[in-house]
């Protein structure tokens, strides 16, 4: 539309970014709202909520953390059923992976001398706090289970002998026990944020997060250990690639017009691919049967799906917190029901309590 | 589950849940945003006061280029921020309508709950100005349930006995997890560098690579002192007292503007039963709380976590059962 005649010498107006402003029309509200429908607005398209301060180290941590706990189990499976090959090249991934996870934490840290206050507390409102225990925890387990297997040749006999045979189940044991809460915990690490797509999240990313990290350990065992011995592994590898994408998809249908960070960008090529390599992964390890080469293959593309998807996660999330459409469109719809419930938080409210709530309450 | 829910979220007691048993009462601030000017005496007393460094490149362009507004939003290097927003008069139509609905009866009452009948807002704003200028003064909320004190992991952030939230900086190691956990974009982690005096030398920040926010000037209140930036506003826009005084003096406000026709006024963060449990920090707005870089509905993520931690747990479980179950049905190779 042309209003002034000097419009013809303007140059083109650059490409908007359409991301930040006015992505919508019309609102899905609920249709009885008493405030007339609005669009999304927000002060000067800048974001609300804070992106956590986190560098691609976390994301590194979140798949390392993964493939440790991944590895521990299978080193614990093998030790269970005697695979001695096997058993020792997972213990052995898992201690690195899991040492590679810390300095990789300790790395983003604003200031990395004071990484030991995280041991100065434990506090379970902080799921930080308990991951600096299970990291701890496993470990301890993780590195004792290595060392006996690096110094098996010296202690076959004598005390040193009667020691490790008692120590090794318990290293077995105890990297087996601290390999799940390993795995697990870090979703709820990004769970319990403002970030509004981790927090969406919630309910599936554990589900997608403990099969991702056994998919990693199973690919990275396949690909260090002789076809021989990882049977198990194989059809391991298989359930938890299975597994990943049925979770992912959920995950995706529980978001829906939320995950549209999911969609776009760099968390988008890492989504795709990080599908292509699991399923991929997945169905390569089920075929591989006596084939190395074929197995190595199946397992590395399991390890690379699963950093894929780690990577894919954490992008989305940085890029669901740097929008605040991603931040004020859902809360706007919670925010009529809440008033008419009284818990808006624009109303004046009723009565503060004082004193202790919790030993009034009946 | 009486304990989590009691610690999570809902109405509570913050000073009684961290067993503080001095008898102080908490601390708050009402920012009344319809007498603000935009001054930004509060941003600079605040600043002198805590030593918080100018804003650096790190923070993003000196000039934004959009308003009278350069601090942009609250930071490590910001702690009061000045909003600045200009609007023509179907905005303001628009606030006079939302706002009117709010008025609804606090849960917690005998009453039962409703809303005002809807208010449509008049298809052309007659007798409205042409333009209005919203400024508001925005800081920590320092909420009764404080996501940022949640989450931290070296019990670096700390429930005062004034109830407000505060950060050591010496113990934080800046894991920057309570940045992502606040709700409302306040706290950030300064990052490392040097700041440029006037005379052109150079010195480190201070407090570098660890999260800082306002303290509610903890070293003022245990002198007995108001904050720097209530004492520094010249308009009264903020009030600084005992948080139930602070509460009542907004409500009371509140009724004074919609009884004079204001009826875009609201309040923000009065309400206990609210998604952080009501804020230490109430405001008066005149426009929905989005207009000014606040978040509409508020949640403090930790409300969610005992159930984050029950499904990790299941999935935790699921994962050592399958893993061993598949070597024990593969049993010994043959
Ligand atoms: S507003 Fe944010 S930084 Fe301030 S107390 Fe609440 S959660 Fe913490
Ligand atoms: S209370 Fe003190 S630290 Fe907080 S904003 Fe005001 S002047 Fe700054
Ligand atoms: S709150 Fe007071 S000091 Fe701050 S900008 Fe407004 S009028 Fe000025």
């Amino acid at each position: 539309m042309t209003t002034s005649p000097f419009d013809a010498d303007r140059p083109p107006k650059p490409p908007r970014d359409g991301r930040r402003r006015r992505r919508r029309a019309g609102r899905r509200g609920d249709p009885n709202a008493t405030v007339p429908d609005a669009e999304f607005r927000s002060y000067y398209g800048r974001p609300i909520v804070k992106q956590a301060p986190w560098g691609h180290e976390i994301a590194y941590y979140l798949f390392l953390g993964g493939l440790a706990a991944g590895s521990g189990l299978v080193g614990a499976g093998a030790h269970l059923t005697g695979r001695p090959t096997l058993r020792r090249n997972a213990r052995l991934g898992a201690l690195a992976s899991v040492g590679l996870g810390g300095v990789a934490l300790i790395a983003d840290l604003g200031r990395p001398e004071r990484a030991l206050n995280m041991m100065r507390t434990a506090k379970l409102t902080s799921p930080m706090s308990v991951g600096s225990w299970i990291l701890a925890g496993f470990g301890t387990f993780a590195g004792a289970a290595a060392v006996l297997e690096v110094a098996r040749p010296l202690l076959r006999d004598g005390v040193l002998g009667r020691v490790a045979r008692v120590a090794d189940p318990l290293a077995s044991a105890g990297s087996a026990f601290f390999a799940p809460p390993l795995a697990a915990y870090t979703a709820v690490l990004l769970s319990d944020t403002a970030t509004p797509l981790w927090h969406e999240s919630h309910r599936e990313l554990p589900f997608l997060f403990v099969s991702s990290g056994l998919g990693a350990g199973c690919g990275l065992s396949l690909v260090t250990t002789a076809a021989s011995e990882t049977a198990p592994v194989r059809a391991l590898a298989a359930v938890a690639a299975a597994s990943e994408l049925v979770a992912d998809h959920l995950l995706e249908r529980r978001l829906g017009e939320e995950g549209q960070p999911l969609r776009q960008g760099h968390a988008h090529r890492y989504h795709a691919a990080a599908r292509l390599l699991t399923a991929g992964g997945g169905v390569g390890a089920l075929l591989s049967g006596r084939s190395r080469a074929l197995g190595a293959l199946a397992g590395a593309m399991l390890v690379a799906g699963s950093f894929c998807t780690r990577m894919a996660v954490f992008e989305a999330g940085q890029a669901s917190a740097s929008d605040p459409i991603y931040t004020v469109r859902p809360q706007r719809r919670r925010a009529d029901a809440k008033a008419a419930a009284g818990q808006g938080a624009t109303q004046p409210g009723g009565e503060w309590p004082t004193g202790r709530a919790r030993e009034q309450a009946p | 589950m009486g304990f989590w829910r009691n610690q999570l979220s809902g109405p509570t007691d913050p000073i009684a849940d961290a067993n503080w048993t001095q008898g102080e009462s908490r601390k708050g601030f009402f920012t009344d945003t319809s007498i603000c000017i935009g001054c930004k005496a509060c941003e600079v007393a605040c600043k002198e006061w805590n030593r918080v460094p100018a804003r650096t490149d790190a923070d993003g362009p000196a000039w934004q280029g959009s308003s009278y507004d350069n601090s942009g939003h609250l930071g490590a290097n910001t702690w009061r921020h000045v909003a600045f927003i200009e609007q023509g008069p179907d905005q303001l139509a628009r606030a006079k309508a939302s706002g009117a609905v709010l008025l609804g009866m606090p849960k917690r009452t005998a009453e039962p709950t409703r809303l005002a009948e809807p208010v449509e807002a008049p298809a052309e704003p007659v007798g409205l100005p042409a333009v209005r200028w919203l400024m508001s003064s925005d800081v920590c909320k320092h909420c009764t349930h404080a996501g940022c004190l949640d989450v931290c992991p070296t019990g670096a952030l700390f429930r005062s006995e004034y109830g407000t939230v505060v950060v050591q900086a010496d113990v934080c190691n800046g894991c920057g997890y309570c940045v992502a956990a606040c709700p409302f974009g306040v706290i950030e982690r300064r990052e490392k560098g040097v700041v440029e005096i006037g005379d052109g030398t150079q010195q480190p920040v201070p407090n570098g690579g660890v999260a800082q926010k306002c303290t509610l000037c903890y070293d003022r209140l245990r002198d007995g002192q108001t904050p720097a930036c209530a004492q520094t506003c010249p308009t009264t826009s903020i009030s600084f007292g005992d948080h139930s005084d602070m509460v009542a003096k907004a409500r009371a406000r509140l009724a004074t503007l919609h009884e004079q026709g204001h009826t875009e006024a609201r309040l923000y963060g009065a309400n206990p039963d609210d998604g952080v449990g009501g804020t230490g920090s109430v405001f008066l707005l005149m426009d929905e709380p989005e207009a000014y870089g606040l978040p509409p509905d508020p949640v403090v993520t930790t409300r969610d976590l005992p159930r984050m931690f029950t499904l990790a747990g299941m999935a935790g479980t699921a994962m050592i059962g399958v893993a061993l179950g598949v070597f024990a049905a593969f049993g010994r190779p043959s």
